[in-house]
């Protein structure tokens, strides 16, 4: 499988060297070496809570820009993420929203929230089959799918085998354009997607296991709102309507996507701490009794992501604000002769998660890898266990791992380092 | 090869910090490179284990002993014992109180699930003096 691309960068100009993303890292990916952070690639999951963290930002999601888009591409097509809705404070028309994006320069626009119907229409119908493992957790998040592949395998199969609703709008956007236009040439359509966080930047650029996305670029909300802030609510004209319901808005949030589920034993998590606590409940059998889960990565949700501009939960509050006026649902698929639990096969995910390997292995032979550990537990008793981050590891526990692999010395330990001083100076003084 | 020998204290008081060894247990395991499915048994078999020795017995400790073909999990503690083993192995059967039951636990599962997961498990109790659980999974 070729190289993960991941779309948190650093700009080591910046980077001081703090301790800041390196303790509040879920996946204690980042070590600080030579003055400087460094991401691991393998155990990032593209989070992009160090970008929201780093108080000297440095830390940058990477994104595309608007002038990165192929002159090739003749018709050009935004995917907004319903969280972009909740950004502008002066707001009080999606559609005003949309006639803006149109303004930026892009030919169409086709709302992620529309799709974002279709797949909860698709989740209800997988509910109903039978033999399912159950709960079933979302794959909407791709930071939380990624987790969950590295640190919960076993959890693999409980993950949704439905498209993500971006990856959905995109095929659809593609598609009907080319029946819009027939002119039109499929390699001279692009989409564009306006996304809140770098993990579904990561998401476009790695796709799904083998499957690639058809999400062809990834800009940020946060440049959006840079163009866009201060255009609305002017009394201007505009023709574009929103094509999306209520239900579609409101995935931006935490819990948008458990209530399009009409269930009644679910559960909605967000932010990571608490994502990583209930994926431990479910992997100990301790929510035997839950339907389905949905995680969020970003807290709020997707209107918390690291490239969003506004706070999480004024960003919600206007999100709910729309609710007047617009019905829950308005994007079905018309499957009243099929079976209940029939889904169309472009909805599903082609290829299931399945390549594991694990990135925390010490080593691949057993016998080194418990070596090493029994090694790595000797030196953590000699540590000062305050997990102080000095030395450049989240914790006293990954410095000693850090050490057994040969990363680092103890020397590194400045704490240890303070003591052995000490000792030195008192010996010659006596 | 000697095995890798890890000491946990289980907190009798703490609903909170239970399953903290079985997640502590589990890193360790992954770190190792064990299969995903013997991580997942022992993980689960821990956790019943640790929620057990908080709702019956005040706490414990639990002693992982992690072989290169197998992990051996011992709890001990100093809790009220089982008087009828037979009857605490079926499913559903519970001592547990109603308030225990209201926050989630207490569903008679702990000690079927346990076997179920393991491939041995053997209990040691004495009513009064305490229950000692050996639980073996294998590679």
């Amino acid at each position: 499988m070729a190289e993960f691309q991941h779309s948190v960068s650093l700009d080591a100009q910046k980077c001081i060297g703090c301790t800041s993303c390196l303790r509040q890292c879920p996946t204690e990916a980042i070590r600080v070496r030579d003055g400087h952070a460094v991401i691991r690639s393998e155990l990032c999951i593209d989070c992009g809570r160090c970008v929201r963290v780093c108080q000297h930002k440095a830390k940058r999601a990477v994104f595309d820009s608007l002038s990165d888009i192929d002159p090739k591409y003749k018709w050009r097509i935004a995917l907004p993420a319903p969280a972009l809705y909740g950004q502008f404070d002066e707001l009080a028309d999606i559609g005003e929203l949309l006639q803006g994006l149109l303004e930026l320069g892009f030919d169409d626009v086709y709302e992620v929230a529309r799709s974002a119907e279709i797949i909860s229409e698709c989740t209800r119908r997988y509910m109903r089959k039978p033999n399912i493992l159950k709960p079933v957790i979302s794959s909407a998040c791709p930071a939380i799918v990624r987790l969950i592949r590295i640190r919960f395998p076993e959890l693999c199969d409980h993950v949704l085998p439905i498209l993500p609703p971006v990856e959905y709008a995109s095929r659809a956007a593609k598609a009907s354009a080319l029946q819009k236009y027939p002119t039109l040439m499929p390699e001279e359509i692009c989409t564009v997607f306006i996304s809140p966080c770098p993990a579904k930047t990561s998401y476009a650029k790695n796709g799904l296991s083998q499957t690639k996305s058809s999400i062809d670029y990834v800009i940020s909300i946060s440049d959006v709102y840079k163009q866009l802030s201060g255009k609305f609510g002017k009394g201007r004209e505009f023709t574009m309507r929103s094509k999306a319901g209520i239900a579609g808005v409101k995935w931006a949030s935490s819990g948008g996507e458990v209530e399009g589920l009409y269930l009644d034993r679910y559960l909605a998590a967000d932010d990571m701490d608490n994502a990583i606590q209930v994926l431990d409940a479910i992997e100990n059998g301790k929510l035997p009794a839950l339907e389905f889960v949905e995680l969020n990565a970003c807290p709020g949700g997707c209107v918390g992501g690291a490239a969003t501009v506004e706070n999480p939960y004024i960003a919600r509050s206007r999100l709910l604000s729309f609710r007047r006026g617009l019905p829950n649902y308005r994007n079905y698929l018309h499957l009243e002769d099929k079976e209940p639990d029939y889904i169309p096969p472009d909805a599903m995910v082609d290829n299931p998660i399945k390549d594991y390997v694990p990135p925390e292995r010490f080593s691949e032979d057993r016998f080194e890898a418990m070596r090493m550990m029994a090694q790595m537990d000797e030196i953590y008793e000699r540590l000062p266990q305050i997990d102080c981050g000095s030395c450049g590891a989240p914790t006293c526990r990954t410095f000693a791992e850090d050490v057994v692999k040969g990363e680092c010395r103890m020397e590194d330990c400045i704490v240890l380092l303070k003591r052995h001083l000490q000792a030195q100076k008192e010996g010659a003084e006596k | 090869m000697s095995a890798l020998h890890f000491h946990f204290e289980i907190d009798g008081m703490d609903f909170s910090s239970a399953g903290d060894a079985s997640v502590a247990v589990k890193k360790k395991l992954r770190q190792l490179g064990f299969p995903s499915d013997v991580i997942r048994r022992c993980s689960i078999a821990m956790y019943e284990g640790e929620i057990n020795m908080v709702i019956h017995a005040d706490g414990g400790t639990a002693d992982v002993m992690v072989y290169p073909d197998k992990v051996v999990m011992v709890l001990e503690d100093h809790g009220p014992g089982i008087p009828d083993v037979e009857l605490a192995m079926k499913e559903g059967y519970s001592t547990s109180t109603e308030q225990i039951r209201n926050m989630g636990f207490g569903a008679g599962m702990g000690l079927p699930n346990m076997k179920r997961y393991t491939d041995s498990l053997e209990i040691e109790t004495q009513v009064g003096v305490g229950t000692k659980l050996t639980m073996v999974v294998s590679v």
